[in-house]
């Protein structure tokens, strides 16, 4: 039995000094996993001369501009955290899930005028799932505005009937 | 010719037939009787559950408001997601056991079990990159929820390999069982990865506080093909134990048998 004790002592060992190297490593690497940056961060302390990184944000309500031009389709919207916004262009197709008030991320750089100009544009999914008849009750009672932002709190709609007076 | 042999028992190494805890399950006849009398239902229910929630979830489920007919993914990708935790939970737990008590049958079951996580973990990865593609705009990104998952498939595969590495069974079972343990670091980041980070990847709509931020239409569903994927990994793990402890019977009988003919 004293060999059973020991492995468990080993095991229990190996764990918590396993446990904390790798806390430790991720906490200090909590900087660098950082997938994409914020408004308020980018003005802060913004990414110097050009250098591409990825800007993410929920794309203002109203702030959309779509052209087509040649066959080409161009973008232009402000992407914003509530505290900072900042405007971004992009040419190219848009993902399914881009819209006004959803999340989106953008792969670029910044301009010297200031604005970001975006070679990759990604659409990020708000982690709500309803039908469209529960969306399209929410918008008619003038619950939800989908343009202003994510959905009120699920515990609001989720139990809602997906079919009128049904 | 005449060998009789094969009516003696294979040589164990002499199992404890009463023991107490989880060693009763080492005696491979008491295993073998009781897996059996579990296993059509286990395969049954995996079978039947998973049928039905895939067949609700692709067919009688109402679209989603903003992805439309693309959420049905869902209900083939969560439930796999899922499973590549929890199977490589339960990897863990027997890694332990095997590590700790020694336990034979630990070791015979963790080498089946890695294949099958792999292979659940493969479907999770490749149904979201489907998913991604219309849906984000991207079929792969390295995020930290997708790039710890990715991780989470190579230290499957790394122990499928692992585990049969050895010219002596017993190494490849040590040394696979330390790194399923080193592996468990990866699960809480898997699983926290989308709130403590910000990543491309949605958080969980399910949690333990809080409403589900999905219509109860969608999540049924979502649940019953769940419950059907964890039927179908554990049928599929105990069947796949069976016969690994079958093949070792089989062995045993065979070494007899030649040993009887010399």
């Amino acid at each position: 039995m004293t060999g059973k004790r020991r492995r468990i002592y080993l095991v229990l060992a190996c764990a918590i000094g396993l446990g904390s190297a790798s806390a430790l490593t991720l906490m200090a690497l909590s900087d660098n996993l950082v997938f994409f940056l914020s408004p308020s961060q980018l003005a802060e302390k913004a990414p110097q001369g050009g250098r591409a990184f990825r800007l993410g944000g929920l794309v203002e309500s109203g702030s959309l501009y779509k052209q087509t031009i040649d066959g080409h389709p161009q973008a232009k919207f402000r992407v914003s955290d509530g505290a900072a916004s900042i405007e971004v262009e992009y040419d190219g197709i848009l993902p399914d899930l881009f819209r006004e008030g959803q999340g989106a991320v953008a792969l670029g750089s910044l301009r010297p005028d200031g604005k970001f100009r975006a070679s990759e544009v990604l659409a990020k999914h708000d982690e709500s799932y309803m039908p469209r008849e529960v969306a399209d009750a929410l918008k008619k009672s003038g619950h939800w505005n989908p343009s202003a932002g994510p959905p009120p709190p699920a515990a609001t709609w989720n139990t809602l009937p997906t079919k009128p007076g049904g | 010719m005449d060998v009789q042999p094969s009516l003696a028992p294979p040589p164990p190494p002499p199992p404890p037939l009463g023991g107490h805890g989880l060693h009763r399950f080492a005696n491979p006849g008491r295993f073998l009787r009781l897996s059996g009398a579990v296993l059509p239902w286990l395969a049954g229910a995996g079978i039947l559950l998973t049928a039905l929630g895939l067949g609700w979830g692709l067919f009688g489920v109402p679209a989603d408001y903003q992805q439309g007919d693309a959420v049905r993914i869902l209900y083939v990708h969560v439930p796999a997601a899922q499973m590549a935790l929890g199977g490589y939970l339960v990897l863990a737990f027997v890694s332990l056991a095997s590590i700790i008590w020694r336990h034979p049958l630990a070791d015979l079951a963790a080498a089946e079990i890695g294949p099958v996580g792999a292979a659940f973990t493969a479907l999770c990865l490749g149904t979201g990159s489907i998913w991604g593609k219309p849906m984000w705009g991207t079929w792969w990104i390295w995020d930290a929820r997708l790039t710890s998952v990715l991780i989470l498939f190579f230290l499957y595969l790394g122990h499928v390999v692992l585990v049969r590495a050895f010219d002596d069974p017993t190494r490849g079972q040590r040394a696979g069982a330390i790194l399923a343990l080193i592996g468990v670091v990866n699960l809480p980041v898997i699983k926290f990865s989308v709130d403590w980070w910000n990543t491309l990847h949605q958080p969980a709509a399910i949690t333990l506080s809080g409403a589900p931020a999905m219509h109860l239409s969608m999540l049924w569903p979502l649940l019953t093909a769940s419950a059907g994927y964890a039927c179908l990994f554990g049928a599929i793990v105990v069947a796949r134990t069976r016969a690994a402890v079958l093949e070792r019977r089989l062995q045993g009988l065979l070494l007899v048998r030649t040993e009887a003919a010399r």
